[in-house]
């Protein structure tokens, strides 16, 4: 298994990993995102822009399963709130790849502390509210 | 003011924050939530929303760079991260019990504090070379590449940095900051790590912390998308032209300017707090 012993997954390769990685997720979800608020400049630009008073968002723009249907019907604020989610899950991909690299040097504690890490982000994306 | 005025207007004020949180190291998110709810007059709750969201974009963008030079020591980042994101989910459930004069008190302190600690000479730390037994054992100790050749550095008072850790990501989720003063303020004050070595990790470690509340304050319908778009396009556009001229700009008459911003906005927030108005 030299392959995904350390010579492969030495720290440096899945820092690398890790770079691109982060750096991709950035740039798509900002192309997600601006396309979204073409969409939505477009169809209500000219209306009046107020954030003074709180509304809590509509539920379909608040969890993964709305905000994929209001994107795939091409609404403007579905297309740019699945930008911001795909921005939220890079540094929850980053933290899953490092279990893996972790994993294949065998640092246990690590796999370890990297798991707990991913479990808090994964309960704040879906737990309960 | 029609929603294509705002979003120019709103994208080219967190341009400039994004821009001159990136050359002066001390992030965009400190001066964009002044800027949303005292300029843009945006109520608080959305303006950290969509502040989270930008925090997380320059993190990962920033964090990319580093990562790859081999600076920030990864194991430090994911030790400390057990911290950070714990602390972020008790912030983002907080933000929803405490009042809104509250958080913007207690965001103007924070401004305070990062204007002065920015403003202030840095004390150079020397650190003895006897390695830590629990930092030892947590395998923290590391190297790093500089001019003069590769730098070993150990480790220290671990389980302070790590309770610093937790109130930093408490107060990020919170206040929808990096919270990187404080990072930096457990990381090179109490652990004793290079200065170097503490701003890159606390970078790589800003955006997984911000993430952890982000999801909070999405599933409690904080993140506008409306807002967030121009905020996280400016910042992002703003810092990445920033790291570009870092290297070159002479930054500490700017580091001072922008202390003086922070510092004027602080005590903005903490006014509007206290005569609530927030």
């Amino acid at each position: 298994m030299k392959m995904f012993g350390l010579p492969f997954w030495s720290d440096r390769k899945v820092e690398e990993l890790i770079g691109n990685l982060l750096r991709t997720g950035v740039f798509l979800s900002a192309l997600v995102v601006f396309t979204g608020g073409a969409v939505y400049l477009a169809r209500h630009g000219t209306e009046p822009a107020d954030y003074r008073i709180f509304r809590a968002e509509p539920v379909e723009l608040r969890a993964l399963h709305g905000i994929l249907r209001e994107a795939f019907s091409l609404q403007g604020r579905g297309i740019i709130q699945l930008g911001l989610l795909l921005l939220i899950a890079t540094p929850v991909t980053r933290v899953a790849l490092s279990i893996i690299g972790f994993t294949a040097e065998r640092d246990r504690m690590y796999v370890g502390f990297a798991s707990i890490v991913l479990v808090v982000l994964l309960y704040s994306l879906f737990g309960s509210s | 003011m029609t929603v294509w005025e705002f979003t120019v207007l709103v994208w080219i004020g967190s341009a400039i924050a994004g821009f001159l949180g990136s050359l002066t190291g001390l992030g965009g998110g400190v001066v964009l939530v002044p800027l949303l709810t005292l300029f843009f007059k945006v109520d608080i709750r959305y303006a950290i929303g969509a502040s989270l969201v930008s925090v997380i974009a320059t993190s990962s963008g920033a964090a990319a760079a580093y990562v790859k030079e081999g600076i920030s020591n990864i194991r430090i980042g994911m030790f400390l991260e057990v911290a950070t994101t714990l602390g972020a989910v008790l912030g983002a459930f907080l933000a929803a019990r405490v009042p809104t004069a509250a958080i913007a008190i207690i965001f103007g302190a924070v401004l305070l504090y990062s204007a002065y600690s920015s403003a202030r000479t840095r004390v150079k730390l020397t650190s003895d070379d006897v390695p830590d037994p629990l930092a030892t054992r947590l395998r923290l100790n590391g190297r790093f590449p500089t001019p003069e050749g590769i730098r070993r550095y150990y480790v220290r008072r671990v389980p302070a940095g790590f309770s610093l850790m937790f109130g930093a990501g408490a107060l990020s989720g919170l206040l929808g900051i990096g919270s990187g003063a404080v990072k930096v303020l457990a990381m090179d004050q109490a652990m004793r790590i290079p200065f170097k070595v503490s701003t890159t990790t606390s970078n790589f470690m800003i955006g997984v912390t911000a993430a952890a509340s982000a999801g909070v304050y999405l599933r409690r319908g904080y993140i506008n998308p409306g807002l967030s778009m121009p905020v996280m396009l400016g910042v992002l556009a703003g810092s990445l032209a920033g790291t570009r001229i870092l290297l070159q700009a002479e930054t500490k008459w700017l580091r001072l300017v922008f202390s003086l911003i922070i510092l004027l906005l602080g005590a903005q927030m903490i006014y509007n707090g206290v005569a609530g108005k927030i």
